[in-house]
């Protein structure tokens, strides 16, 4: 029977916590074991890291993802709205583009991009009264760059239409009503009510978009761009390292990957706890700044 | 008489197959509090809703003003409006949500300041020390740099008040404004509608707040089944009603 001495109390013993991480440190020797077996030549691998056609490749994959994602977030919010919208030609034509961008893979879009000369081989926009506001060969104008550049911006702009939709949705309709009662136009309702607000649910999504543009820049590498893997190949073409040239752009993907990830983290901080309470500050800290107060009025 | 301020003639308003207002009439005069009490499906919220157009109507007309809201006389026609000058009829009639509906990303004082700033174009300096001058009023001004989050219901309607009431507004809509509020917050957004009341701001409050209505209408309109059933002074409607519907009504709400 219970006294009036407590009882001593014993705690729950978490075995399969214990169990797990023995299992993992195992194979991680194994894997260590194996890879010291392994025919890599691992001092190659730094030179390779810091290659200069390496940071060329870094460079263009970088400045590629975010071009293409700043691009196709512009077109997904326009996408999105039209989508939303009461006219019906503007929200079959939304859902179409969307239809079309989404299906088709982005190596294949990038290859129709690329190849686009072979059916069109000169682009002419004509002006009304004669001249031309665009006269140009398609070669010229759609370099591999740019090639790469619709084919991932268009896909991606698809999906951001989704995710914008996703957004603008998820803001209470109270919101829009409130923002009409005071007298504010669509317009206005939009940029100053809904949009600030459908942020929380869009960023994450996008931020996680970003990780994967990063990644689907590779495949500007099969027409000719020199991305993180074309100067991979670049490299080992002359030497058959191949392993060691991939390591060292697996290292720049990690270090890019890393880096877009706390981005997003402290964005998504920023703009989730803008309505609560002292995390609020970053918020409108980062509302302060010229840039993107500009971008929110 | 004067022409009234506000004229509706002959709401109507389906959804579907479903009639929801079956033709309604109303008349509220400058300085006057009118309430709208019924049965919950009456047509209270959509027939105030119908009032500033954030629902378009089959059937009728609603005159603010002697502006016919949603439309454009011309040539003895009525011209439907864009969604964009509809906005500019709306600046002249605020309106208080049962859920308050405050801007949750912007402080109590932005929430203010935004109508007066965005729509009216007044300065910031002076739209501001007006939004001050309003959160006093409605006993918030320590406040003015909270979130809407951070405020208790009833804080956060007295807020939504002053929103309205930034705007200059020549009529005030209250959607069932203390329907949401926990008992013990009912009063303080009540005393403020009571004195906006005395202040002789034109009103059309749909309510379940009977003590009220007595109080500070100077009319109560009973609706059910989106019609008008009876209409007068609170005194009769409340104490001596015409109508059994009326008589159900408030028996069994006052019980």
């Amino acid at each position: 029977m219970a006294g009036a001495e407590p009882l001593p109390i014993v705690r729950l013993k978490h075995w399969g916590r214990w169990v797990s991480a023995a299992v993992i440190v195992v194979l991680l020797v194994l894997l260590g074991f194996a890879l010291a077996q392994a025919q890599i030549e691992w001092d190659s691998v730094p030179d390779f890291v810091f290659y200069r056609v390496m940071a060329v490749g870094l460079l263009n994959t970088v400045v590629l993802a975010v071009i293409s994602q700043a691009v196709a977030i512009v077109l997904g919010i326009l996408i999105a709205l039209l989508r939303r919208s009461a006219n019906p030609v503007a929200k079959w034509f939304a859902a179409a583009y969307i239809w079309l961008f989404r299906g088709l893979p982005v190596l294949l879009q990038i290859l129709i991009w690329y190849n686009l000369a072979l059916i069109f081989p000169t682009i002419s926009i004509p002006l009304p009264f004669g001249g031309y506001l665009v006269h140009e060969q398609t070669n010229v104008l759609i370099s591999a760059f740019t090639a790469a550049l619709l084919g991932l911006a268009l896909n991606e702009s698809a999906y951001m239409a989704e995710i914008v939709r996703a957004g603008l949705t998820s803001v209470d309709v109270g919101q829009t009503e409130a923002a009409k009662s005071i007298g504010m136009t669509p317009g206005a309702t939009l940029r100053r009510v809904v949009l600030p607000q459908a942020m929380r649910v869009i960023i994450p999504p996008t931020g996680n978009d970003f990780i994967n543009m990063l990644k689907g820049t590779s495949m500007a590498s099969v027409i000719g761009v020199t991305e993180l893997i074309h100067a991979a190949n670049n490299i080992s073409s002359n030497n058959l390292l191949v392993m060691e040239t991939l390591i060292a752009a697996a290292i720049w993907y990690m270090v890019v990957v890393t880096v877009a990830g706390v981005g997003q983290h402290y964005l998504e901080r920023s703009f989730g706890a803008a309505d609560r309470g002292p995390a609020a500050r970053v918020g409108k800290a980062l509302r302060g700044m010229p840039l993107v107060r500009s971008a929110r009025v | 008489m004067s022409e009234p301020l506000l004229r509706a003639v002959g709401v109507r308003k389906s959804y579907g197959s479903t009639e929801v207002l079956k033709g309604i009439d109303l008349e509220v005069h400058r300085g006057q509090v009118v309430c709208l009490l019924g049965p919950s499906g009456a047509g209270k919220s959509t027939f105030l809703r119908c009032l500033n157009h954030l629902e378009t109507i089959d059937a009728g007309q609603v005159w603010v003003d002697g502006q016919p809201i949603g439309f454009k006389l011309r040539g003895g026609k009525l011209y439907e409006l864009r969604e964009k000058d509809v906005a500019r009829q709306r600046r002249d009639i605020g309106m208080v949500f049962q859920r308050f509906n405050l801007f949750g990303h912007r402080t109590v004082l932005e929430n203010v300041v935004e109508g007066p700033v965005r729509v009216l174009g007044t300065n910031a300096d002076q739209a501001r020390a007006e939004a001050l001058e309003l959160l006093d009023r409605v006993g918030l001004a320590h406040r003015a740099d909270a979130y809407p989050a951070q405020l208790s219901g009833g804080q956060q309607q007295r807020v939504a008040i002053a929103r309205s009431l930034a705007m200059k507004p020549k009529l005030m809509l209250f959607d069932e404004p203390t329907s949401a509020l926990d008992p013990e917050l009912v009063g303080e957004v009540l005393a403020v509608m009571g004195t906006l009341a005395r202040e002789g701001m034109t009103m059309v409050v749909v309510t379940h707040e009977m003590a009220f209505a007595a109080e500070a209408a100077d009319e109560v309109v009973f609706l059910a089944d989106g019609a008008v059933v009876e209409t007068g002074p609170p005194e009769t409607v409340l104490k001596n009603p015409e109508h059994e519907r009326t008589r159900q009504f408030l028996a069994r709400v006052l019980s």
